[in-house]
């Protein structure tokens, strides 16, 4: 049964800007090592650049590997965003209000994150901008518009650019609450961020509006970025796991789940670190449940057409491929693993409504979840290219090297260090929301139950 | 299109399986011409070695019914390359003579051409090339040393190719069959490879293209590749399994 508790606008401000008007206990030490995380990271990431990609265990035929996968992984997290606020929004599920500027903001963090791989895969990444700018230079030489890994900076561009304007149209009115609550130099900061805004119903009604109009607008990207990434694979003919029809939705689909499981994920910590029960309630953790639940079986039909289709067709290659993904050691271990913790384990207990309703489970399930989705983008990117046709005399497997390792690390380490940068100058949860929940639910007798209702605009 | 087509030039090669010994002459010819850095032990253990053509050997049968084949394998200088529209930065090209180049200074090394490519001759340099000092003057003067973070691939000599065309031209000639040769072609103690230009009717590479025992590689994947191979005869072999069995 939903709970509702009746707050006060004073109480919400005051909880919600816990974390911004002063600083938790836990902050700097946390930082603190998330920052040494991110320093050894960009360390390594210069030393890669100074010897050269020599350094990760790539080799013949795998020319990708560890970094390709991580890109992929983290535009697959971004993908939280868009189906949280976008469609939530736009399908009117009340209980999206307290996660979207998480959601939001997960996005445009792991994209800001996921950019990063696919330069520093580069063997010249200095010369990167002949390849994401498509400006004539004196050479008369365009970017290549056939090439996918143009479109790449494309999608995520466009995507990136719209989750921001996202992100800050919904910020603009808890700026102005900061802006009314601080003084000196972070009151001039926040009266300019949040561009004079007064609360007037004009003002209410343009951020409405815009806020719908980029979720509608932003629809189309939630199709089209992980179709693309997953382009960069299809339109491979000559790797027989990766030329495949299926990839575009199969890609996006599993990016919605591995998105929304990271969702749970920062909710877990959110109500953990900032103690906002009253705001990240069990039942926003039922909801995103039962919404995975739908996610993954649909992710997990996917995968098996994929190996359906692969075998239907009785090409020895294919069937060797597969073989190798499923069988062969160390990749069977990989394979069961992933089969695990990407479906098996987390479905299960999401199945259960004690388990959806108990905040640890979610958050170790939601953990598995993304454990399974990176080692998903690992067992098609590396298998396929170390059998990709009968010429590939050189059957090398491949091992991410110890630098490769560190960089992985280092992408989780940068992510969070921005999020609770972002966290400790700007409120996590949107008051506004919050507010606006409280003003909308109201509670009806039904027989002799109390039933919490929605008011609908 | 218009220019390939007005172009002299459509440049191929054919290899006769047949007389291949697997002597490995063509390859030690085209790491010498083309300025490939050593490969030593370490570098084919990481499987980071750079070999612009190597030769395959299938063993066939068990002891002492024991047979050898050999098949050099280089870039194809397919039509339908499939490095080429992958590349972000067009590195990969097709110049109009039909040849598919590798533009070094452009390339950014994605190495998505290496992923494209299903022949496996696409080279991606891990380190920075070097030599031993013995060999500093031993470098070919009108090829490029590739850096490190790029990819490299079979040119079929286009420095020789140029040469020779420079040389008729100068001379007013045409330019005649057999006189420019890539330096496997060279190099090849039995002419099992022959270079020449598809757009001459009269040239041994297109008599040898239309033999009955010529084949391509991965034919299924439609590259439209320009290099050919004559199929070993085997007399042990069904008449009706003879050609493309590699």
């Amino acid at each position: 049964m939903q709970q509702r508790r009746q707050l006060d606008e004073k109480q919400i401000n005051r909880e919600l800007l816990n974390g911004n008007l002063q600083t938790p206990k836990w902050y700097y030490p946390v930082m603190g090592v998330l920052g040494i995380g991110v320093l050894i990271g960009f360390a390594t990431i210069l030393y890669m650049f100074n010897r050269g990609l020599g350094v990760t265990g790539l080799a013949r035929p795998v020319y990708w590997g560890l970094f390709i996968t991580t890109f992929v992984f983290w535009v697959g997290i971004s993908h939280a965003g868009i189906m949280i606020s976008a469609i939530l929004r736009l399908t009117q599920a009340e209980w999206r209000r307290p996660v979207t500027r998480a959601a939001e903001l997960l996005t445009v963090f792991s994209l800001l994150t996921a950019l990063f791989f696919p330069l520093m895969h580069a063997g010249r990444p200095w010369r990167i901008a002949y390849w994401l700018i498509p400006y004539d230079w004196a050479r008369g030489i365009w970017p290549n518009v056939r090439s996918p890994l143009f479109w790449d900076p494309i999608a995520i561009g466009t995507y990136l650019t719209g989750s921001t304007l996202f992100l800050f149209v919904a910020l603009i009115p808890d700026l102005a609450i900061l802006r009314d609550r601080t003084t000196g130099i972070k009151k001039t900061i926040y009266s300019m961020l949040a561009l004079g805004w007064r609360g007037n119903p004009r003002q209410w009604q343009l951020q409405v509006v815009a806020g719908i109009l980029l979720s509608a607008l932003m629809l189309p990207i939630f199709v089209s970025v992980h179709s693309i990434v997953s382009w960069d694979f299809a339109v491979t003919p000559a790797v027989e796991g990766w030329h495949s029809t299926i990839f575009a939705p199969y890609f996006v689909i599993g990016a919605v789940h591995s998105g929304v499981s990271a969702v749970v994920t920062m909710m877990c910590l959110m109500r953990w670190l900032w103690k906002w029960n009253n705001y990240i309630r069990p039942e926003h953790f039922d909801a995103l449940a039962r919404l995975l639940i739908i996610v993954a079986t649909a992710w997990l039909a996917f995968t098996f057409l994929e190996l359906i289709f692969s075998l239907y067709g009785r090409d020895a290659p294919e069937i060797a491929l597969r073989e190798l993904q499923i069988f062969t050691w160390p990749w069977n271990l990989i394979f069961i693993t992933f089969l695990l913790t990407g479906y098996v384990i987390p479905v299960g207990c999401w199945l259960f409504k004690s388990c959806r309703n108990n905040i640890a489970i979610m958050f170790w399930t939601s953990i598995l979840v993304n454990v399974g989705m990176w080692l998903e983008r690992f067992l098609i990117i590396v298998p396929g290219l170390a059998r990709k046709q009968v010429f590939v005399y050189t059957w090398e497997g491949y091992w991410p090297s110890p630098v490769e390792w560190v960089i992985l690390v280092w992408s989780f380490a940068w992510v969070s260090f921005l999020m609770l940068l972002f966290a400790r100058f700007f409120p996590l949860v949107p008051l506004f929301e919050a507010k606006e929940s409280q003003v909308f639910t109201t509670e009806m007798k039904v027989g002799r139950a109390t039933v919490p209702m929605v008011i609908r605009e | 299109m218009v220019a390939e087509k007005q172009s002299k030039f459509k440049w191929g090669m054919a290899i006769d399986i047949d007389k291949c010994t697997g002597c490995q002459a063509c390859v030690l010819a085209c790491q010498a011409e083309n300025n490939i850095p050593i490969n030593t032990e370490d570098n084919f253990k990481d499987a980071r070695g750079i070999e612009w053509i190597r030769v395959e050997r299938y063993w066939e049968g068990e002891f002492p019914d024991v047979k050898a084949k050999f098949i050099p394998i280089l870039c194809m200088h397919c039509d339908n390359a499939p490095c080429e529209p992958v590349c972000p930065v067009y590195a990969s090209y097709h110049t109009v003579e039909g040849l598919n180049v590798q533009v070094y200074n452009r390339c950014v090394g994605t190495r998505y051409c290496a992923n494209g490519c299903p022949y496996l001759v696409r080279f991606f340099n891990y380190w920075e090339p070097e030599w031993p000092e013995s060999l500093q003057n031993q470098l070919n003067p009108d090829v490029t040393v590739r850096s490190r973070g790029i990819m490299e691939k079979c040119t079929m000599c286009i420095q020789r190719i140029r040469r020779g065309t420079r040389k008729a031209k100068r001379d007013n000639n045409e330019v005649m069959d057999g006189d420019i040769s890539p330096a496997c072609v060279q190099a090849c103690p039995t002419e099992a490879m022959v270079f020449g230009n598809q757009k001459d009717p009269n040239s041994k590479i297109n008599k040898m293209k239309n033999d009955k025992r010529s084949y391509t590689l991965l034919d299924h994947l439609k590259t439209n590749s320009n290099v050919w191979y004559l199929a070993k005869i085997d007399e042990d072999m069904d008449s009706h399994h003879e050609g493309g069995s590699h």
